[in-house]
């Protein structure tokens, strides 16, 4: 038998980003369950996962999530390199884009959920940018803005005391069956 | 640490004037969301202003064009000698309307509730 001429060194950080993306790429399948009265309005619970790692492991690994949990999330739903896998990559690089300039603020005002808010309206903001560019030129999604912008803040409200609390909690709680810690 | 810091409150309550002002903005009763054409005084189109399109009307003088876009609507051509209609551009709020007499065309703007009853200049 031939050897593999290719050998792929996994440390831990690869292990760890594979892990958190797990968790994420999960959730976004969980909430894609959840009926939705509007095509883009969505919990957004992945954003969980990536706010964490982004507090806890720093930007790039948040960015290293976020764009597995965009690819698989594509593979997953059979939608990859469709439209929705476009939007979907879209909201991703710019609540990115809009993270990697908040994380900046003083943490002792500024708590997750700013950044989960501001997240929140950056990733609807690239979508919408995407959608009425490319996808849907010429309609009014004008009419539509204030329902996305809605849903950004409470969903972006409520993930962000969700990361809040989490980051609270004592570590004893987030431990898993095993040594696998919760994100 | 609490879970809300004095620095959420502030980008809640800016998150929460921004929906109000884009609900004001997209929502707006002023803003005009269907187009109503006539010709000789009769209704010959009612559109929606959500839309791209385009309608052409006949009247005394030739054809008269219509042009319809998301939130607007202008008469692009006319045969009128004055073409004081064509000047009058975009037409966005609810009320306004462009006259062209020669040809007995009119276009007006729709929105939900009439602030006033006509708008000209």
């Amino acid at each position: 038998m031939t050897r593999s001429a290719i050998e792929l060194p996994v440390n831990a950080d690869d292990r760890r980003i594979a892990r958190l993306a797990a968790w994420a790429i999960g959730l976004t399948l969980a909430e894609a369950a959840i009926p939705s009265p509007l095509p883009g309005v969505k919990p957004g619970l992945a954003n969980i996962v990536i706010l964490l790692v982004l507090l806890q492991h720093g930007w790039r690994a948040a960015a290293w999530v976020s764009a597995l949990r965009v690819l698989a999330g594509g593979l997953l739903f059979g939608s990859l390199f469709a439209p929705g896998f476009w939007l979907s990559a879209a909201g991703a690089c710019s609540s990115l884009l809009v993270l990697a300039l908040v994380r900046y603020l003083p943490r002792s005002h500024f708590g997750p959920v700013s950044l989960s808010v501001l997240a929140a309206f950056g990733h609807i903001g690239g979508q919408l940018a995407l959608a009425g560019w490319w996808l849907l030129p010429g309609v009014a999604l004008i009419k539509l803005l204030p329902v996305f912008a809605a849903a950004a803040l409470v969903f972006g409200a409520v993930n962000g005391i969700i990361v809040a609390r989490v980051l609270a909690a004592p570590a004893s709680d987030r431990r898993q069956s095993g040594p696998c810690l919760l994100p | 640490m609490s879970v809300l810091r004095i620095g959420d409150i502030g980008v809640l309550l800016a998150g929460s004037s921004l929906v109000a002002g884009l609900t004001m903005w997209a929502w707006g009763g002023d803003r005009g969301d269907a187009a109503i054409i006539r010709a000789a005084g009769q209704v010959v189109e009612t559109a929606s202003l959500t839309h791209a399109q385009t309608f052409t009307v006949n009247g005394p003088l030739g054809i008269t064009r219509v042009e319809i876009q998301p939130g607007r609507a202008r008469i692009a051509r006319d045969p009128s000698p004055r073409q004081l209609c064509v000047k009058q551009g975009w037409l966005t709020q609810s009320g306004q309307a462009a006259l062209c007499l020669p040809n007995q065309v009119s276009l007006e703007i729709r929105g939900r509730d009439r602030a006033y009853d006509t708008l000209g200049y």
